[in-house]
């Protein structure tokens, strides 16, 4: 291209950089696994996430443990107390912590990871990079709230005579991955709705409570049990009530006196195959939520 | 030895909906009225091009006739819904003024984050971080939250961080269009030297003299569409057609009201 206007610049011939890459869609890398192979830009995400999430209050991350205590006390006082459950349920307080630590987890991962996409608008607009990173990324700062909250019960649990069993262990982590697969899968489901109809994330609020009260944590399994009868089996069709049942496994059935009566008496039979469904049905949530985030994620950038 | 294409743009396609009414109502009446509920439009349509690796084209063309689309198109923050978009290696650059910032964490923060969102490393972040920081001229608001930066400030943080990426893909929009004289000039200077290390170079700007002292061949979108491919001083030419009667002094005289040749 000879341009009369500037003779001075035909004066150096520049080099040429090659680039071996091939040549491939810059959008490319996009979906849950490329979320985890650039495991550096997650972490980035989160550490942001964890101090974002409480700048500019005085109280800061103790407000993670504040909104769960609070619970903890309304329900101790409302359900063991006025309701009297103390009497029908040993140790009640660690009975009722397992459900709100677990219900917790998931609300957090589903309420901040339907908002993830909405309010990292300033880089999903401007940067390319998988997406599913953002709910990803709320999943995991809502897991590092809840390493001081199993301590706590750790400690509780000790001091009440609770040793660590194998089954336990087992059930703790089952109940945390039920969680992380299914929290993610709706925060992925949602996020990417919520960017178009910010009714979305209003849907979520009342899906919370629906979570909060459709697992055994402010009253025993044997009440759904003694009501519905052979009807108690779809209520464990919820992921999120294994989990609490899984925790309450792994916590409080070691606190009682007679941990195989307490098992055998507030346990389902059938807790572990529930909880291998759960799992089965988590991961498929996890598939549709990826499929569906992928076909909504073209039109994200531009409905922000 | 692969090929020799860096940008492959084939029949790309972007169209956008537009949404007259949002909630359930408007959307109820708007049926009721039998209006249009929706509409669409392409803000890239059938667009091709190659840019060839060591390229430096300059993208022009009027306000909304999808340069920026086009150029999120390049950088994969969009997909075409026809034809394909390809590109060879890395990509950084800075799209409308400003990369993605976080404007709750500090410069410090952000500058860790858009380098990892670019592709780099952490020990390559660390590496470049005071060449960034001090190319960037922020001094004390380094520390300060990304929110409280001036247009100026951010632009140039951005600008900053793009330019010390390692990329074979340079894409540069408006870039001039918020800094100061003088961030201008070092902006300039580095974009000059980036196009003599080799890398292909997309610049976007209305200032035909710094598109003149940048590229080789300027591209130019009317409406989404490709009006013009070719040589720098045609390619000029022709973005100006609605006042075509203008004398080339005159050219560069607006070009030096707009304050972007140097």
């Amino acid at each position: 291209m000879t341009d009369v206007t500037e003779p001075a610049r035909a004066a150096a011939p520049r080099e040429i950089r090659h680039v071996d890459a091939p040549l491939r869609s810059p959008a490319a890398g996009t979906g849950l696994l490329e979320v985890f192979r650039r495991r550096y830009l997650l972490k980035l995400l989160v550490h942001r996430e964890i101090s974002a999430r409480y700048q500019g209050s005085v109280l800061g991350l103790l407000w993670s443990y504040i909104n769960p205590l609070s619970q903890f006390f309304i329900y101790y006082v409302v359900m063991g107390v006025l309701f009297n459950l103390h009497e029908d349920v040993e140790n009640f307080a660690i009975h009722m912590f397992c459900g709100i630590i677990i219900v917790h987890f998931f609300n957090e991962t589903f309420n901040a990871g339907t908002r993830s996409i909405v309010r990292n608008k300033a880089l999903v607009q401007k940067m390319a990079m998988p997406r599913e990173m953002f709910p990803v990324a709320s999943m995991l700062v809502s897991g590092y709230h809840v390493v001081p909250q199993v301590v706590i019960m750790v400690i509780a649990c000790v001091l009440l005579g609770w040793t660590p069993t194998l089954v336990g262990m087992a059930a703790l982590v089952t109940a945390l991955i039920i969680i992380m697969v299914s929290g993610t899968a709706m925060a992925l489901l949602f996020s990417a709705a919520n960017v178009f109809f910010r009714d979305v994330s209003n849907v979520g609020q009342i899906m919370t409570n629906f979570v909060r009260f459709g697992v055994p944590m402010i009253y025993p399994y044997t009440m759904v049990q003694d009501r519905f009868g052979d009807f108690a089996q779809y209520y464990l069709l919820n992921p999120v009530a294994d989990a609490v049942l899984l925790f309450q496994q792994a916590f409080w059935v070691g606190t009682t006196d007679d941990p195989a009566v307490t098992a055998a008496k507030h346990l389902p039979a059938n807790l572990w195959a529930f909880s291998g469904l759960a799992v089965l049905m988590s991961v498929i949530l996890l598939g549709i939520g990826q499929l569906v985030f992928s076909r909504l994620e073209n039109k994200i950038p531009e409905r922000l | 030895m692969s090929g020799s294409e860096s940008i492959v743009v084939d029949h790309a396609t972007k169209t956008f909906t537009l949404r007259y009414h949002r909630t359930f109502k408007q959307m109820t009446v708007a049926a009721l009225k039998r209006q249009d509920i929706s509409d669409t439009f392409k803000a890239v349509d059938d667009v091709s091009f190659t840019i060839e690796q060591g390229e430096s084209v300059g993208l022009m063309g009027l306000n909304g006739s999808g340069k920026s689309t086009l150029l999120k198109l390049i950088n994969g923050v969009m997909r075409p819904e026809g034809g394909a978009v390809q590109t060879r290696g890395r990509i950084a650059g800075l799209i409308a003024t400003g990369a993605g910032f976080h404007p709750q964490l500090t410069g410090r923060d952000n500058i860790f984050l858009n380098a990892a969102v670019l592709g780099m490393t952490e020990a390559e972040t660390r590496r470049k971080f005071d060449d960034i920081a001090e190319f960037a001229e922020l001094g004390k608001f380094l520390d300060s939250p990304v929110g409280h930066y001036s247009s100026g400030m951010s632009s140039r943080l951005g600008f900053s961080v793009a330019i010390h990426v390692d990329s074979d893909i340079f894409l540069a929009d408006e870039v001039l269009a918020v800094g100061d004289k003088p961030f201008k000039t070092k902006c300039l200077e580095k974009m000059q030297e980036i196009r003599q290390s080799g890398r292909t170079l997309v610049y976007v700007s209305h200032a035909a003299g710094s598109v003149r002292k940048m590229c080789d061949r300027v591209i130019v979108l009317e409406k989404g569409k490709l009006g013009f491919d070719g040589g720098v001083a045609a390619g000029i030419k022709y973005v100006k057609y609605d006042t075509g009667n203008e004398t080339q002094e005159e050219l560069e005289q607006e070009d030096d009201e707009l304050g972007a040749d140097i």
